[in-house]
Protein backbone atom coordinates (compact mmCIF):
# COMPACT_ATOMS: atom_id res chain seq x y z
CA UNK A 1 0.00 0.00 0.00
CA UNK A 2 1.09 3.06 -0.71
CA UNK A 3 1.59 6.34 1.31
CA UNK A 4 -1.72 7.88 0.76
CA UNK A 5 -4.61 9.41 2.91
CA UNK A 6 -2.81 8.83 6.16
CA UNK A 7 -1.27 5.32 5.82
CA UNK A 8 2.24 6.59 7.71
CA UNK A 9 4.63 4.25 8.52
CA UNK A 10 5.66 3.48 11.93
CA UNK A 11 9.32 5.16 12.59
CA UNK A 12 11.51 1.56 13.32
CA UNK A 13 13.52 1.42 16.37
CA UNK A 14 16.72 1.43 14.35
CA UNK A 15 16.01 4.90 12.67
CA UNK A 16 14.77 6.89 15.92
CA UNK A 17 13.68 6.76 19.50
CA UNK A 18 10.28 4.85 19.58
CA UNK A 19 9.12 5.45 22.81
CA UNK A 20 7.82 8.94 22.40
CA UNK A 21 4.26 9.47 21.84
CA UNK A 22 2.97 11.93 19.50
CA UNK A 23 3.86 15.39 20.65
CA UNK A 24 1.57 19.03 21.39
CA UNK A 25 4.40 21.08 20.43
CA UNK A 26 7.53 21.01 18.13
CA UNK A 27 10.80 23.47 18.29
CA UNK A 28 13.14 23.35 15.64
CA UNK A 29 16.57 24.40 16.95
CA UNK A 30 17.80 25.07 20.70
CA UNK A 31 17.58 28.06 20.00
CA UNK A 32 14.06 28.70 19.43
CA UNK A 33 12.31 31.05 22.10
CA UNK A 34 8.75 29.67 20.00
CA UNK A 35 7.14 26.35 19.53
CA UNK A 36 4.54 25.28 16.70
CA UNK A 37 1.59 23.24 18.17
CA UNK A 38 1.18 20.58 16.32
CA UNK A 39 -2.24 19.08 17.98
CA UNK A 40 -6.01 20.29 17.17
CA UNK A 41 -7.99 21.73 19.99
CA UNK A 42 -5.07 22.30 22.84
CA UNK A 43 -6.69 23.69 25.52
CA UNK A 44 -5.45 25.65 28.38
CA UNK A 45 -3.61 24.39 31.45
CA UNK A 46 -2.82 21.45 29.09
CA UNK A 47 0.92 20.05 30.46
CA UNK A 48 2.35 19.42 26.93
CA UNK A 49 5.08 16.89 25.32
CA UNK A 50 7.16 18.94 23.52
CA UNK A 51 9.98 17.54 21.33
CA UNK A 52 13.17 19.58 19.74
CA UNK A 53 12.97 18.29 16.09
CA UNK A 54 16.91 19.00 16.03
CA UNK A 55 17.81 16.16 17.89
CA UNK A 56 14.57 14.56 19.25
CA UNK A 57 15.43 15.94 22.36
CA UNK A 58 11.91 16.32 24.45
CA UNK A 59 10.77 18.35 27.47
CA UNK A 60 7.70 19.28 29.19
CA UNK A 61 5.77 22.37 29.52
CA UNK A 62 2.40 23.92 30.22
CA UNK A 63 0.35 26.21 27.76
CA UNK A 64 -1.59 28.90 29.45
CA UNK A 65 -3.49 29.17 26.69
CA UNK A 66 -5.78 27.25 24.25
CA UNK A 67 -3.75 27.64 21.07
CA UNK A 68 -4.64 26.73 17.66
CA UNK A 69 -2.80 23.85 15.79
CA UNK A 70 0.19 26.03 13.91
CA UNK A 71 0.38 28.61 16.02
CA UNK A 72 3.44 29.30 18.83
CA UNK A 73 3.87 29.55 22.27
CA UNK A 74 6.53 31.25 24.31
CA UNK A 75 9.03 28.87 25.35
CA UNK A 76 10.08 31.62 27.73
CA UNK A 77 8.97 34.93 28.82
CA UNK A 78 9.13 37.73 26.17
CA UNK A 79 8.79 41.06 26.13
CA UNK A 80 8.18 43.94 23.87
CA UNK A 81 11.70 44.63 21.59
CA UNK A 82 13.02 41.13 22.00
CA UNK A 83 13.87 38.99 19.00
CA UNK A 84 12.08 35.87 18.58
CA UNK A 85 13.89 33.20 17.32
CA UNK A 86 13.04 29.86 15.02
CA UNK A 87 14.89 27.49 12.86
CA UNK A 88 17.72 29.01 15.19
CA UNK A 89 17.03 32.28 13.47
CA UNK A 90 15.38 35.78 13.71
CA UNK A 91 12.27 35.99 12.30
CA UNK A 92 10.97 39.71 14.47
CA UNK A 93 10.65 41.53 17.26
CA UNK A 94 8.20 41.16 19.98
CA UNK A 95 5.40 44.33 19.72
CA UNK A 96 4.09 42.80 23.32
CA UNK A 97 4.60 40.86 25.92
CA UNK A 98 4.11 36.81 26.25
CA UNK A 99 4.69 34.46 29.43
CA UNK A 100 6.15 31.04 28.67
CA UNK A 101 3.70 28.38 27.84
CA UNK A 102 1.54 31.95 25.98
CA UNK A 103 0.66 32.61 22.40
CA UNK A 104 2.61 34.47 19.99
CA UNK A 105 1.41 35.69 17.11
CA UNK A 106 0.62 39.34 14.98
CA UNK A 107 -0.67 40.58 18.24
CA UNK A 108 2.58 40.66 19.87
CA UNK A 109 4.92 39.76 17.08
CA UNK A 110 6.00 41.41 13.56
CA UNK A 111 8.52 41.67 10.81
CA UNK A 112 11.71 43.78 11.12
CA UNK A 113 11.30 43.54 7.36
CA UNK A 114 8.52 45.56 6.06
CA UNK B 1 23.61 8.96 -14.02
CA UNK B 2 20.54 6.13 -13.30
CA UNK B 3 18.52 6.24 -10.29
CA UNK B 4 17.78 2.84 -11.19
CA UNK B 5 14.09 3.80 -10.69
CA UNK B 6 12.25 3.00 -13.88
CA UNK B 7 9.30 5.44 -14.93
CA UNK B 8 6.77 5.05 -17.71
CA UNK B 9 6.96 7.92 -19.46
CA UNK B 10 6.66 9.81 -23.43
CA UNK B 11 10.16 10.39 -24.68
CA UNK B 12 9.76 13.70 -27.01
CA UNK B 13 11.64 14.00 -30.30
CA UNK B 14 14.25 16.05 -29.13
CA UNK B 15 15.48 13.51 -26.64
CA UNK B 16 13.36 15.01 -23.40
CA UNK B 17 10.97 13.28 -21.51
CA UNK B 18 7.94 13.81 -20.82
CA UNK B 19 5.04 12.25 -18.23
CA UNK B 20 1.85 13.92 -19.74
CA UNK B 21 0.68 13.65 -23.50
CA UNK B 22 -1.32 16.66 -24.26
CA UNK B 23 -2.74 17.82 -27.58
CA UNK B 24 -2.36 22.31 -26.54
CA UNK B 25 -4.61 24.42 -28.13
CA UNK B 26 -2.50 27.73 -27.56
CA UNK B 27 -3.63 31.36 -27.71
CA UNK B 28 -1.08 34.03 -28.79
CA UNK B 29 -3.17 36.39 -26.96
CA UNK B 30 -6.56 37.64 -25.17
CA UNK B 31 -8.44 37.69 -27.82
CA UNK B 32 -8.21 34.59 -29.30
CA UNK B 33 -9.05 32.37 -26.19
CA UNK B 34 -12.50 32.42 -27.76
CA UNK B 35 -11.32 30.34 -31.37
CA UNK B 36 -8.67 28.09 -28.54
CA UNK B 37 -11.74 27.17 -26.51
CA UNK B 38 -13.77 26.22 -29.42
CA UNK B 39 -11.56 23.77 -31.27
CA UNK B 40 -10.96 22.35 -27.62
CA UNK B 41 -14.46 21.94 -27.16
CA UNK B 42 -14.80 20.39 -30.83
CA UNK B 43 -11.50 18.30 -30.69
CA UNK B 44 -11.68 15.66 -27.71
CA UNK B 45 -8.17 15.26 -26.29
CA UNK B 46 -7.45 19.02 -26.76
CA UNK B 47 -6.77 21.14 -23.72
CA UNK B 48 -7.12 25.01 -24.40
CA UNK B 49 -4.78 27.21 -22.82
CA UNK B 50 -6.48 30.40 -22.35
CA UNK B 51 -5.30 33.75 -20.57
CA UNK B 52 -5.53 37.27 -20.73
CA UNK B 53 -2.58 38.99 -22.28
CA UNK B 54 -0.57 39.13 -25.58
CA UNK B 55 -1.52 42.44 -27.00
CA UNK B 56 0.75 45.75 -26.91
CA UNK B 57 3.51 43.94 -24.91
CA UNK B 58 6.90 45.56 -25.27
CA UNK B 59 10.53 45.06 -24.65
CA UNK B 60 11.55 42.87 -21.71
CA UNK B 61 7.50 42.36 -20.68
CA UNK B 62 7.41 40.88 -24.64
CA UNK B 63 9.99 38.37 -24.35
CA UNK B 64 8.69 36.95 -21.66
CA UNK B 65 5.39 36.59 -23.07
CA UNK B 66 6.65 34.88 -26.01
CA UNK B 67 9.17 33.09 -23.89
CA UNK B 68 6.54 31.92 -21.79
CA UNK B 69 4.18 30.69 -24.52
CA UNK B 70 6.89 29.10 -26.52
CA UNK B 71 8.36 27.42 -23.50
CA UNK B 72 4.66 25.87 -22.85
CA UNK B 73 4.40 24.47 -26.07
CA UNK B 74 7.81 23.20 -26.16
CA UNK B 75 7.03 21.46 -22.38
CA UNK B 76 7.64 17.73 -23.14
CA UNK B 77 4.30 16.72 -21.61
CA UNK B 78 2.94 18.47 -24.88
CA UNK B 79 2.29 15.92 -27.48
CA UNK B 80 1.47 18.69 -30.58
CA UNK B 81 0.63 21.91 -30.51
CA UNK B 82 -1.95 23.96 -32.09
CA UNK B 83 -1.46 27.57 -31.93
CA UNK B 84 -3.89 30.40 -32.69
CA UNK B 85 -3.40 34.36 -32.76
CA UNK B 86 -5.14 37.25 -34.31
CA UNK B 87 -2.52 38.10 -36.80
CA UNK B 88 -0.04 35.60 -38.28
CA UNK B 89 3.48 37.50 -37.52
CA UNK B 90 3.61 37.02 -33.55
CA UNK B 91 1.65 33.51 -34.09
CA UNK B 92 4.27 32.54 -36.49
CA UNK B 93 7.10 33.47 -34.18
CA UNK B 94 5.64 31.39 -31.68
CA UNK B 95 5.31 28.23 -34.00
CA UNK B 96 8.71 28.29 -34.71
CA UNK B 97 9.62 28.54 -31.16
CA UNK B 98 7.53 25.02 -30.48
CA UNK B 99 8.74 23.73 -33.67
CA UNK B 100 12.71 23.67 -32.72
CA UNK B 101 11.78 20.66 -30.76
CA UNK B 102 10.94 18.70 -33.69
CA UNK B 103 7.21 18.48 -32.06
CA UNK B 104 4.20 18.51 -34.30
CA UNK B 105 2.82 22.31 -34.59
CA UNK B 106 0.30 24.80 -36.65
CA UNK B 107 -0.66 28.06 -36.69
CA UNK B 108 -3.73 29.95 -37.33
CA UNK B 109 -4.23 33.72 -37.60
CA UNK B 110 -8.22 34.86 -37.30
CA UNK B 111 -8.05 38.18 -39.22
CA UNK B 112 -9.20 37.97 -43.06
CA UNK B 113 -10.70 34.53 -41.67
CA UNK B 114 -13.03 35.60 -39.08
CA UNK B 115 -13.16 32.87 -35.96
CA UNK B 116 -15.59 30.03 -37.62
CA UNK B 117 -13.48 29.86 -40.50
CA UNK B 118 -10.24 29.60 -38.05
CA UNK B 119 -11.67 26.92 -35.78
CA UNK B 120 -12.54 24.58 -38.79
CA UNK B 121 -9.14 24.61 -40.04
CA UNK B 122 -7.48 24.68 -36.52
CA UNK B 123 -10.02 21.81 -35.68
CA UNK B 124 -9.37 19.97 -38.86
CA UNK B 125 -5.06 19.90 -37.25
CA UNK B 126 -6.41 19.41 -33.84
CA UNK B 127 -8.04 16.51 -34.92
CA UNK B 128 -4.63 14.84 -36.90
CA UNK B 129 -2.91 15.59 -33.54
CA UNK B 130 -5.02 13.63 -31.36
CA UNK B 131 -4.58 10.89 -33.54
CA UNK B 132 -0.94 11.20 -33.74
CA UNK B 133 -0.69 11.94 -29.66
CA UNK B 134 -3.15 8.85 -29.03
CA UNK B 135 -0.83 5.97 -31.07
CA UNK B 136 2.31 7.81 -28.76
CA UNK B 137 3.37 5.13 -26.34
CA UNK B 138 5.03 4.83 -22.89
CA UNK B 139 8.34 3.71 -22.72
CA UNK B 140 11.00 2.84 -19.95
CA UNK B 141 12.73 6.45 -18.79
CA UNK B 142 14.83 6.64 -16.03
CA UNK B 143 13.54 8.85 -12.76
CA UNK B 144 16.61 10.58 -13.62
CA UNK B 145 15.58 12.28 -16.67
CA UNK B 146 12.54 13.79 -15.34
CA UNK B 147 12.83 17.97 -14.13
CA UNK B 148 10.68 18.39 -11.08
CA UNK B 149 9.68 22.03 -9.99
CA UNK B 150 8.64 23.12 -6.61
CA UNK B 151 6.99 25.84 -4.73
CA UNK B 152 4.79 25.48 -1.70
CA UNK B 153 1.24 27.67 -1.19
CA UNK B 154 -1.49 28.29 1.66
CA UNK B 155 2.12 27.58 3.82
CA UNK B 156 1.60 27.62 7.97
CA UNK B 157 4.15 26.65 10.20
CA UNK B 158 3.50 22.54 9.49
CA UNK B 159 5.21 23.56 6.26
CA UNK B 160 8.71 24.29 7.31
CA UNK B 161 8.15 21.47 10.10
CA UNK B 162 7.12 18.38 7.05
CA UNK B 163 6.10 19.39 4.00
CA UNK B 164 9.09 21.62 2.81
CA UNK B 165 11.79 19.06 4.07
CA UNK B 166 10.20 16.78 2.76
CA UNK B 167 10.41 17.77 -0.42
CA UNK B 168 14.41 19.04 0.47
CA UNK B 169 14.96 15.76 1.32
CA UNK B 170 13.78 14.93 -2.08
CA UNK B 171 16.13 16.87 -4.11
CA UNK B 172 18.57 16.06 -1.54
CA UNK B 173 18.24 12.59 -2.83
CA UNK B 174 17.25 12.87 -6.66
CA UNK B 175 19.51 15.77 -7.60
CA UNK B 176 22.59 14.09 -7.19
CA UNK B 177 21.21 11.72 -9.72
CA UNK B 178 20.76 13.73 -12.44
CA UNK B 179 17.45 15.26 -12.31
CA UNK B 180 16.87 19.08 -12.73
CA UNK B 181 15.08 20.72 -9.81
CA UNK B 182 13.82 24.29 -9.73
CA UNK B 183 12.77 26.48 -6.35
CA UNK B 184 11.45 30.32 -7.00
CA UNK B 185 9.31 32.60 -5.20
CA UNK B 186 12.19 35.74 -5.05
CA UNK B 187 9.62 37.95 -2.36
CA UNK B 188 9.42 34.70 -0.22
CA UNK B 189 12.50 34.10 0.54
CA UNK B 190 12.96 37.57 2.23
CA UNK B 191 13.99 37.00 5.89
CA UNK B 192 15.99 34.30 4.85
CA UNK B 193 18.10 35.71 1.76
CA UNK B 194 20.95 35.45 3.30
CA UNK B 195 20.75 31.67 3.61
CA UNK B 196 19.25 31.12 0.32
CA UNK B 197 22.39 32.88 -1.49
CA UNK B 198 24.43 30.83 0.52
CA UNK B 199 23.14 27.75 -1.13
CA UNK B 200 24.61 29.44 -4.50
CA UNK B 201 27.25 27.01 -5.82
CA UNK B 202 29.37 29.83 -6.82
CA UNK B 203 29.99 33.29 -5.79
CA UNK B 204 28.71 34.06 -9.76
CA UNK B 205 25.76 32.64 -9.11
CA UNK B 206 25.56 34.01 -5.39
CA UNK B 207 25.60 37.50 -7.22
CA UNK B 208 23.59 36.79 -9.54
CA UNK B 209 20.87 35.90 -6.84
CA UNK B 210 21.43 38.61 -4.31
CA UNK B 211 20.93 41.16 -7.57
CA UNK B 212 17.95 39.55 -8.02
CA UNK B 213 16.60 39.47 -5.01
CA UNK B 214 16.95 43.14 -4.45
CA UNK B 215 15.43 44.25 -7.58
CA UNK B 216 12.44 42.65 -6.24
CA UNK B 217 12.92 44.77 -3.28
CA UNK B 218 13.54 48.07 -4.76
CA UNK B 219 11.76 47.74 -8.13
CA UNK B 220 8.66 46.13 -7.09
CA UNK B 221 7.68 46.32 -3.18
CA UNK B 222 9.55 49.84 -2.45
CA UNK B 223 8.85 51.18 -5.43
CA UNK B 224 4.38 50.39 -5.30
CA UNK B 225 4.11 49.55 -1.68
CA UNK B 226 1.28 51.55 0.48
CA UNK B 227 2.19 50.80 4.10
CA UNK B 228 4.09 47.47 4.90
CA UNK B 229 3.03 44.28 3.53
CA UNK B 230 1.73 42.79 6.36
CA UNK B 231 -1.80 42.61 4.58
CA UNK B 232 -0.35 40.26 1.85
CA UNK B 233 3.23 38.71 3.11
CA UNK B 234 2.09 36.50 5.09
CA UNK B 235 -1.44 36.20 3.52
CA UNK B 236 -4.26 36.11 5.51
CA UNK B 237 -4.14 32.00 5.00
CA UNK B 238 -0.49 31.88 6.32
CA UNK B 239 -1.45 33.93 9.78
CA UNK B 240 -4.67 31.68 9.99
CA UNK B 241 -2.02 28.74 10.10
CA UNK B 242 0.05 30.84 12.68
CA UNK B 243 2.63 32.22 10.28
CA UNK B 244 3.56 35.57 11.50
CA UNK B 245 6.26 37.25 9.96
CA UNK B 246 7.85 37.06 6.44
CA UNK B 247 10.89 35.38 7.96
CA UNK B 248 9.49 33.13 9.43
CA UNK B 249 7.56 32.09 5.75
CA UNK B 250 11.12 32.14 4.34
CA UNK B 251 12.69 29.94 6.91
CA UNK B 252 9.75 27.40 6.23
CA UNK B 253 10.07 27.92 2.48
CA UNK B 254 13.68 27.76 2.02
CA UNK B 255 13.07 23.91 3.81
CA UNK B 256 11.98 22.85 0.31
CA UNK B 257 15.72 22.98 -0.62
CA UNK B 258 17.29 20.26 0.96
CA UNK B 259 19.86 20.56 3.08
CA UNK B 260 23.00 19.46 0.61
CA UNK B 261 22.36 20.92 -2.92
CA UNK B 262 23.58 23.86 -4.27
CA UNK B 263 21.88 25.61 -6.98
CA UNK B 264 23.77 26.17 -10.01
CA UNK B 265 22.01 29.24 -11.85
CA UNK B 266 19.55 31.78 -11.58
CA UNK B 267 16.92 32.10 -14.11
CA UNK B 268 14.65 34.68 -15.57
CA UNK B 269 11.03 33.98 -15.51
CA UNK B 270 10.36 30.98 -17.91
CA UNK B 271 14.24 30.92 -18.87
CA UNK B 272 14.96 27.24 -19.53
CA UNK B 273 17.61 25.75 -17.85
CA UNK B 274 21.10 25.51 -19.80
CA UNK B 275 23.70 24.31 -17.54
CA UNK B 276 22.83 20.54 -16.96
CA UNK B 277 21.55 18.64 -14.48
CA UNK B 278 21.06 20.43 -11.00
CA UNK B 279 18.77 22.76 -8.85
CA UNK B 280 17.91 26.41 -10.41
CA UNK B 281 16.25 29.09 -8.74
CA UNK B 282 14.06 31.09 -10.85
CA UNK B 283 13.34 34.69 -10.33
CA UNK B 284 9.19 34.54 -9.77
CA UNK B 285 6.36 35.93 -7.73
CA UNK B 286 5.45 33.65 -5.34
CA UNK B 287 1.76 33.49 -6.31
CA UNK B 288 1.42 29.97 -7.14
CA UNK B 289 -0.31 30.08 -10.64
CA UNK B 290 2.42 32.69 -12.06
CA UNK B 291 4.99 30.52 -10.34
CA UNK B 292 3.89 27.47 -11.81
CA UNK B 293 3.11 28.73 -15.21
CA UNK B 294 6.38 29.96 -15.35
CA UNK B 295 8.04 26.82 -14.10
CA UNK B 296 6.29 25.00 -16.77
CA UNK B 297 7.26 27.35 -19.42
CA UNK B 298 11.12 26.40 -18.58
CA UNK B 299 10.38 22.97 -19.23
CA UNK B 300 9.76 21.39 -16.12
CA UNK B 301 7.18 18.28 -16.06
CA UNK B 302 6.28 17.30 -12.89
CA UNK B 303 5.44 19.62 -9.94
CA UNK B 304 5.60 19.50 -5.87
CA UNK B 305 3.17 21.70 -4.20
CA UNK B 306 3.57 21.42 -0.52
CA UNK B 307 1.04 23.51 1.10
CA UNK B 308 -0.31 23.26 5.31
CA UNK B 309 -3.38 25.49 4.69
CA UNK B 310 -4.36 23.61 1.65
CA UNK B 311 -3.81 25.32 -1.60
CA UNK B 312 -5.64 23.79 -4.12
CA UNK B 313 -3.82 24.92 -7.49
CA UNK B 314 -2.94 23.00 -10.58
CA UNK B 315 -1.93 23.58 -13.94
CA UNK B 316 -3.22 22.61 -17.57
CA UNK B 317 -0.06 20.57 -18.51
CA UNK B 318 2.30 19.53 -15.69
CA UNK B 319 0.81 17.27 -13.09
CA UNK B 320 0.96 19.33 -9.30
CA UNK B 321 1.45 16.89 -6.37
CA UNK B 322 0.27 18.07 -3.52
CA UNK B 323 2.03 17.42 0.00
CA UNK B 324 0.49 18.38 3.15
CA UNK B 325 2.18 17.60 7.07
CA UNK B 326 -1.21 19.78 8.88
CA UNK B 327 -2.89 16.86 10.77
CA UNK B 328 -6.37 19.19 9.82
CA UNK B 329 -6.10 19.93 6.28
CA UNK B 330 -5.02 16.22 4.97
CA UNK B 331 -8.65 15.09 7.17
CA UNK B 332 -10.75 18.29 6.05
CA UNK B 333 -9.30 18.52 2.43
CA UNK B 334 -8.25 15.02 1.73
CA UNK B 335 -9.58 15.40 -2.13
CA UNK B 336 -6.69 17.77 -2.91
CA UNK B 337 -3.82 15.87 -1.62
CA UNK B 338 -1.97 13.71 -3.23
CA UNK B 339 0.73 12.70 -0.28
CA UNK B 340 0.02 13.25 3.19
CA UNK B 341 3.09 13.67 5.59
CA UNK B 342 1.23 14.44 8.85
CA UNK B 343 2.77 11.51 10.50
CA UNK B 344 6.04 13.78 10.67
CA UNK B 345 4.40 16.34 13.18
CA UNK B 346 3.73 13.02 15.17
CA UNK B 347 7.03 11.64 15.11
CA UNK B 348 5.31 8.49 13.33
CA UNK B 349 7.47 9.08 10.09
CA UNK B 350 10.72 10.81 9.68
CA UNK B 351 11.81 13.05 7.21
CA UNK B 352 14.15 10.55 5.13
CA UNK B 353 10.74 8.29 4.98
CA UNK B 354 8.81 11.25 4.01
CA UNK B 355 11.16 11.64 1.46
CA UNK B 356 10.99 8.29 0.02
CA UNK B 357 7.07 8.07 -0.07
CA UNK B 358 7.57 11.63 -2.07
CA UNK B 359 9.56 9.95 -4.74
CA UNK B 360 6.98 7.21 -5.08
CA UNK B 361 4.25 9.47 -5.51
CA UNK B 362 6.37 10.91 -8.18
CA UNK B 363 7.08 7.75 -10.09
CA UNK B 364 3.39 7.17 -9.88
CA UNK B 365 2.47 10.19 -11.42
CA UNK B 366 4.75 10.01 -13.78
CA UNK B 367 3.71 6.78 -14.91
CA UNK B 368 0.46 8.12 -15.10
CA UNK B 369 -1.79 8.44 -12.13
CA UNK B 370 -3.17 11.59 -12.22
CA UNK B 371 -2.74 13.94 -9.13
CA UNK B 372 -5.66 15.28 -6.97
CA UNK B 373 -5.57 18.88 -8.66
CA UNK B 374 -5.53 16.69 -12.18
CA UNK B 375 -8.44 14.73 -11.25
CA UNK B 376 -10.64 17.83 -10.00
CA UNK B 377 -9.76 19.84 -13.36
CA UNK B 378 -7.29 22.65 -11.62
CA UNK B 379 -5.87 23.84 -14.56
CA UNK B 380 -4.57 28.01 -13.78
CA UNK B 381 -2.63 28.79 -16.43
CA UNK B 382 -1.39 32.37 -15.38
CA UNK B 383 0.98 34.58 -17.48
CA UNK B 384 3.11 37.02 -15.48
CA UNK B 385 3.12 40.68 -16.76
CA UNK B 386 5.94 43.03 -15.82
CA UNK B 387 4.54 46.29 -16.68
CA UNK B 388 1.51 47.80 -18.47
CA UNK B 389 1.46 47.38 -22.05
CA UNK B 390 2.12 50.57 -24.47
Amino acid sequence: MGYLQGHARRVGPEEEDLTLSAPHLLVHDHKDNVGVVVVEGLEAGTEMLCVVTEDNSDFRMVAHQAIPIGHKVALKDLKPGDTVIKYGQDIGRMVGPAARGEHVHVHNLKTKRW
Amino acid sequence: MSTGRKIWAYRRENGRVGVRNHVAILPVDDISNAACEAVAAHIQGTIALPHSYGRLQFGEDLELHFRTMIGTGANPNVAACVVIGIEPGWTQKIVDGIAATGKPVAGFSIENNGDIATVAAASRKAKEFVHLASEQVRVECDLSELWIAAKCGESDTTTGLASCPTVGNMYDKLIPHGIYGCFGETTELTGAEHLAAARAATPEVREKFMKVWKAYQDEVIEAHKTSDLSDSQPTKGNIAGGLTTIEEKALGNLEKIGKKVSYIDVLKPAEMPARGPGLYFMDTSSAAAECNTLQAAAGYVVHIFPTGQGNVIGNPIMPVIKVSGNPRTVRVMSEHIDLDVSGVVRRELTIEQAGDALIDMIVRTANGRMTAAEALGHREFVMTKLYRSA
